[in-house]
């Protein structure tokens, strides 16, 4: 069911990226004002989608394929704006919102024919569990986007080749900041998360424990970008090698989200 | 209502020329007050940079004769021959003064393409005249549009936001790396011309520390000095040099300054955070094999060199674009003006008709004895009335032009018609 708030969304995301690619281009600092406005008007149109289908499947939005990768992506440009606004910093715009938009698509592709039946009861704490991870795995995507960002930077910078796009990315620090603050986000998230997650569990079955592929690619998970924050503040990590090490881990994150779920969990489809 | 500005440059005055016909605040107001009371131009502003000599004025009669007497004013009261000026001086009327103007604060004018500064410059011409009461609503009109402009040209095109020389390209490189500079330190190798430009630019960055070494204590002290940076000696630099994350090095040596396992001791010691390592000396200051050290980045002469001729290529690209705002800027300001004008031209064309109404009733009335008074009384308030009418549509259609060329023409072909004695430029 495409609707007119998901049509909105998309359009409000695509032109926010054109003003976003605009600004990029030396437009005015008004261009990148109004790239904001339309991102934050497109987080409320998605938002809004997201409940409109929620109450059309009577479920939590992440009930499926489509409902878990429209709220990674809403999730994905919230973290973003949060960071926009905190950083003050708009030329990262134009690298994150394409991933934004593709997962939209993808999620709108990955639509079933018709209302899934009613969900089984699993409360609160199982809904907070899956949106605190799924807010991870979007933190961890951005700090995925603004390390590659960082890579491609410190290659131009270190091989002499400034050309025009040097000048317009943000400072290697600044890059490595917002990285730092991403991960921190997913970092909580992802651990308060998985508590919830064990509440959750022991709600449902009465047991805490149970053995899943997938706690302990989550616990990687937390293991790695947690060495990612202290490496790179106090060691010889710091710089491009706490870059890779980002991006690295992101790709753990998708092994997770991919191929544990798919074929290795029994207690996990999305997320 | 007539622009005109008289004055000179860097394209059409030597640096000689440019010192002495140059002003200061207080020669600025003094020159505003004897144009004004020698009846030269209503209202004044005095632009003055060390590249430029400007002065604007909109001319009480006609703009000519104030132009002519204005480059007399200014050999005079420079006490300068006006042979001297010959050839320097360049005269500029209504819409080219403008056109002149508007080009100045985007850039467009100065010798360096897209400078900063000369927008400041402006605007502080602007606010000492205001303060003096030199400017009235012409100019106060015409600057504040350029100034608008100014601002405008920066935000949208890319013709000042590149660095232009070595030394700003060195500082803004680093602003690439560590983002803002107030957190860093800066180490400077050498107290020459490039080291004070260096130095200069950094200050302006508003660094956090910067240190100053150099075989002459004395030169080192007295940039420091005047730059707000601590000297170091020769010997000491060293110690600097750990904690510093800029270094730039522009010192006249046989041998390398820095060798690689300096700078490999110092990333050491410094946790691998990144350095950031300026050789601008020839011979090369740095050995260049540090530049493979993890988290160095070393730019030489050379390499600045480049960039900042590939920025001087991303300036000169981006002319045109600037000159398209330029040109809105123009046509805003000629429709304001234009507008202004009409109502003048309007009125003035009322009054000649008035007048002649008044001349053609008296002549034919006084031969025609028979009428009573009451019926010559009629006679005029139906001509005020035809006059009226006469009027009434074409000063609609004129207020009703959108087409700003059009506009101005037909204004010009008003008063060229009807009120051929109103002079123009």
């Amino acid at each position: 069911m495409t609707t007119i708030l998901t049509v909105l969304t998309v359009l409000c995301y695509a032109a926010s990226w054109g003003f976003y690619l605009r600004l990029l281009y030396g437009a005015r600092p008004v261009t990148g004002r109004v790239a904001t406005v339309l991102l934050a008007l497109g987080i409320t149109f998605h938002y809004l989608a997201l409940l409109e289908r929620s109450r059309w499947v009577h479920s939590v939005p992440y009930q499926d394929l489509h409902g878990a990768m429209s709220l990674f992506a809403w999730l994905l440009a919230l973290t973003y704006l949060g960071l926009e606004l905190f950083h003050r910093q708009r030329s990262v715009g134009a690298f994150l919102l394409p991933f934004v938009l593709i997962l939209l698509l993808a999620a709108t592709l990955a639509h079933p024919a018709g209302p899934p039946g009613p969900p089984p009861a699993r409360g609160s704490v199982f809904a907070l569990h899956v949106t605190l991870s799924i807010l991870a795995y979007a933190a961890f995507a951005l700090s995925f986007v603004l390390s590659f960002m960082f890579l491609a930077e410190e290659r131009l910078l270190r091989s002499h080749k400034l050309g025009t796009i040097v000048w317009r990315f943000p400072a290697l620090e600044l890059l490595e900041r917002m990285s730092r603050s991403s991960v921190l986000v997913g970092l909580v998230a992802i651990v308060v998360g998985m508590c919830l997650g064990f509440v959750s569990i022991d709600r449902l079955t009465g047991r805490v424990w149970r053995y899943d592929p997938k706690y302990l690619v989550t616990l990687l998970v937390v293991f790695l970008y947690a060495a990612y924050l202290y490496l790179g503040r106090t060691t010889n990590w710091r710089g491009a090698r706490a870059s890779k090490l980002c991006i690295f881990n992101f790709s753990i994150v998708l092994l997770s989200v991919s191929v544990v779920n798919l074929f290795l969990s029994r207690w996990h489809r999305f997320f | 209502m007539e622009i005109v500005l008289v004055g000179l440059n860097h394209r059409t005055a030597s640096v000689e020329v440019r010192e002495r016909v140059s002003f200061t605040v207080e020669q600025a107001r003094r020159a505003a007050e004897q144009l004004r009371s020698r009846g030269i131009l209503e209202e004044t502003l005095v632009l003055s940079t060390c590249n430029r000599s400007e002065v604007y004025g909109v001319p009480p009669e006609n703009a000519q004769e104030s132009a002519t007497a204005l480059s007399v004013f200014l050999s005079s009261f420079h006490a300068i021959h006006p042979d001297e000026l010959h050839g320097s001086l360049y005269h500029h009327y209504d819409r080219d003064a403008v056109r002149h103007l508007f080009r100045v604060a985007a850039g467009l004018d100065s010798m360096m393409l897209g400078e900063a500064e000369i927008l400041g410059q402006v605007r502080e011409a602007y606010r000492v005249a205001q303060e003096f009461g030199a400017t009235g609503p012409v100019l106060n009109r015409l600057f504040q549009g350029a100034l608008e402009l100014g601002k405008r040209v920066r935000a949208e095109t890319e013709l000042g936001a590149r660095p232009m020389s070595v030394a700003s390209a060195g500082v803004k490189l680093a602003e690439r790396i560590f983002g803002k500079l107030q957190q860093c330190t800066a180490l400077v190798l050498g107290a020459g011309t490039i080291s004070e430009q260096v130095v200069s630019q950094l200050r302006d960055r508003k660094i956090g520390q910067l240190y100053v070494a150099n075989r002459s204590r004395e030169r080192a002290t007295d940039l420091g000095e005047r730059f707000g940076a601590k000297a170091v000696t020769w010997e000491e630099w060293g110690r600097a040099l750990t904690t510093s994350d800029i270094v730039v090095s522009c010192v006249s040596a046989a041998q390398v300054v820095l060798r690689r396992e300096d700078v490999e001791r110092v990333m050491a010691a410094r946790g691998n955070r990144a350095l950031f390592l300026i050789d601008l000396g020839v011979p090369r200051n740095i050995e260049p094999s540090a530049a493979n050290l993890y988290n160095v980045y070393l730019y030489n002469v050379d390499d600045l060199t480049e960039i900042v001729e590939q920025n001087r290529r991303a300036r000169e690209s981006e002319i045109p674009r600037a000159e398209e705002i330029v040109n809105e800027h123009i046509g805003k300001f000629l429709s304001w003006q234009a507008s202004v004008e009409l109502g003048s031209v309007l009125n003035a064309l009322r009054s000649r008709l008035r007048e002649e109404r008044s001349a053609f009733l008296q002549a034919r009335l006084a031969q025609m004895n028979h009428m009573s008074a009451e019926d010559r009384q009629r006679i005029e308030v139906l001509m005020e009335e035809l006059l009226e009418k006469l009027l009434l549509e074409p000063a609609e259609h004129l207020r009703g032009e959108r087409h700003l060329r059009r506009k101005i023409q037909n204004v010009e072909a008003l008063r060229d018609l009807f009120l051929p004695q109103r002079e123009k430029p």
